[in-house]
């Protein structure tokens, strides 16, 4: 497993005069973990918002797979295989669990998907994330925990080549972090490629192969788990000396 | 409910309609149904934007209109048959549809809302100023002869409007189990989610807008037959768009029944009102019916049903 999956050239976005991303770029292998740190207002979000098309960068460009994305719309972009959680969960919250599923199982993995075996593949992605037992629930009644797993479960319906986890562990107890992180080891091990926001950060440095620190919009610091937690750059910035 | 059931009861209360033709003379009950079917066929109409699709329209009564004067300028011009009137409302209607989808669907929330009252205003104008249609002043509809083999032609009307209304029903209702109607279902719970799950909001609004939109034009194209004088306060009542907005909210949105339910509530007690009571009374009953069923009961008699169901089945 290797060459390119995503590579991020220059990218900058602004907000009015807020300038959210500054010239970022960024290279991802395919099979890659890796990790996205940095503090709250850093443009961690703003970024993967601008990879996976809900937002466009002002400047810069997006390849994904050799591809030029960057004026590619949101849903071909998800239908290419780019697939993300949201931070703060937004289930369809007039569905079913699994109808919640077969959204993006239609949709984006259209292609994909063994035709007219939505409803198993939708159960088999259910099992894997442990929402089985919900799966006929109303998604609007679940716990905050079932409902991060509900994100991480509608990504993964999408048959991603590229994960991008935005803070799916946030709230979630110690055991629920390993749980979640046994999953997403899963993932990559079966060559879905991951790049995970997380401020938890034992299991950011567990899981990632690479992380990239931002600040201010700016990649400050890059490298593995072990030299990134002895940078003064990130240390300043984010983990506190 | 099941498939098989459906359609028996489509067919069955198709037969109903028919035996009612051959057993009552009374034409005040044809004018009475024909009405309120003509209001159910809105509120389904209005439903697959407004409650599927989340998109709170507000500009029923322009896409009525445009149906009726279809009707009006093409038996005008071309002496048309009314099945082939009725196709010509629906397709300007959804062609109509569709351009304020193009234009407007990028407005979210209540910029959408008044964006369709104000499309319906601009169409109002037009057809004011359009004198081969009668203008302001409006025109007159001649009831053609012919009846097929029905004893009037309100008998006959009425028949039209039931067929018309149970099709809507059963495109309504395979709209929403399908898989387009889950693609509009995401987008009104969270279209940012539904595009990073793959789903073309941009097309699915598009798609939902015209059928709207032709649905309601062929709602509007018996019209002039069944009032014979057609002018543009009639065709484009304010009080066509509040009953396609408040009989779905009644009945409940985000159900394929909640409109049918809600159009029959409603139209039958303003009918009932109408002669019983007073035919502006039953301008307040909708008002007032709307107030109650929001307060009490958001999510409208399907969403009430429902709720009684789930606690009876733990």
């Amino acid at each position: 497993m290797s060459g390119e999956l995503l590579r991020v050239t220059r990218l900058s976005k602004r907000f009015g005069g807020f300038v959210a991303l500054d010239n970022v770029s960024l290279s991802v292998r395919a099979g890659e973990r890796l990790g996205l740190i940095g503090p709250n207002g850093s443009g961690k979000t703003t970024l993967i918002t601008c990879i996976s098309g809900a937002l466009y960068n002002d400047v810069g460009e997006i390849h994904f797979e050799g591809r030029d994305v960057t004026r590619l719309l949101p849903h071909l972009r998800a239908r290419a295989g780019i697939a993300r959680s949201f931070q703060i969960p937004k289930p369809f919250a007039s569905m079913t669990v699994l109808d919640n599923l077969r959204v993006p199982l239609e949709y984006a993995a259209r292609s994909r998907a063994a035709h007219g075996r939505v409803l198993d593949e939708a159960m088999r992605v259910l099992e894997l994330i442990g929402l089985v037992h919900r799966a006929h629930e109303n998604s609007a009644g679940l716990t905050q925990v079932d409902m991060r797993k509900l994100e991480l479960a509608r990504a993964l319906a999408a048959k991603p080549r590229l994960l991008i986890s935005d803070e799916v562990m946030a709230g979630l107890a110690p055991n629920e972090v390993a749980e979640v992180l046994a999953i997403l080891r899963k993932l990559n091990n079966s060559g879905i490629t991951i790049i995970m926001i997380e401020h938890i950060m034992h299991a950011v440095m567990r899981f990632s192969e690479r992380v990239i620190c931002l600040d201010a919009g700016q990649i400050i610091c890059e490298g593995t788990p072990e030299s990134i937690v002895q940078d003064a750059g990130v240390q300043r910035a984010y983990l506190g000396a | 409910m099941k498939s098989a059931a459906f359609w028996g009861a489509l067919a069955a209360i198709f037969a109903a309609g028919l035996a009612l033709t051959g057993a009552v003379a009374n034409e005040y009950y044809y004018n009475a149904l024909y009405l309120i079917l003509q209001a159910a066929l809105m509120a389904i109409a209005w439903n697959i934007l407004g409650g599927f699709t989340g998109y709170v329209n507000f500009g029923s009564a322009g896409f009525f209109a445009i149906g009726a004067y279809t009707t009006v300028a093409l038996n005008k011009a071309l002496g048309l048959p009314l099945p082939l009137l009725i196709l010509a409302g629906g397709a300007v209607g959804g062609l109509v549809g569709l351009g304020l989808g193009y234009l407007t669907l990028r407005l979210k929330g209540v910029y959408f809302a008044i964006a369709t009252l104000a499309m319906a205003i601009v169409i109002e104008t037009l057809v004011i100023n359009w004198s081969y249609v009668g203008g302001a002043k409006g025109t007159y509809i001649l009831t053609p002869e012919k009846h097929l083999w029905f004893d009037s032609y309100i008998q006959m009307l009425f028949v039209v409007m039931l067929l018309l209304t149970l099709a809507a029903v059963a495109i309504s209702r395979m709209l929403s189990s399908s898989r387009i109607g889950r693609g509009l279902a995401a987008i009104r719970d969270d279209e940012v989610a539904a595009e990073c799950a793959g789903v073309p909001t941009l097309r699915l609004k598009l798609v939902s807008t015209t059928v709207m939109g032709a649905m309601m034009g062929v709602a509007g194209a018996p019209f002039p037959f069944f009032v014979t004088f057609v002018d543009p306060s009639s065709a484009f009542n304010l009080f066509i768009a509040v009953n396609a907005i408040a009989m779905p909210m009644i009945g409940g949105t985000a159900h394929w029944l909640g409109p049918v339910i809600g159009a029959l509530l409603v139209g039958t007690t303003q009918e009932i009102v109408k002669v019983t009571v007073s035919s502006e009374m039953n301008v307040l009953i909708v008002g007032v019916m709307l107030v109650v069923f929001i307060t009490l009961a958001p999510q409208g008699i399907v969403g009430l049903a429902r709720k009684h169901l789930r606690r009876r089945k733990p």
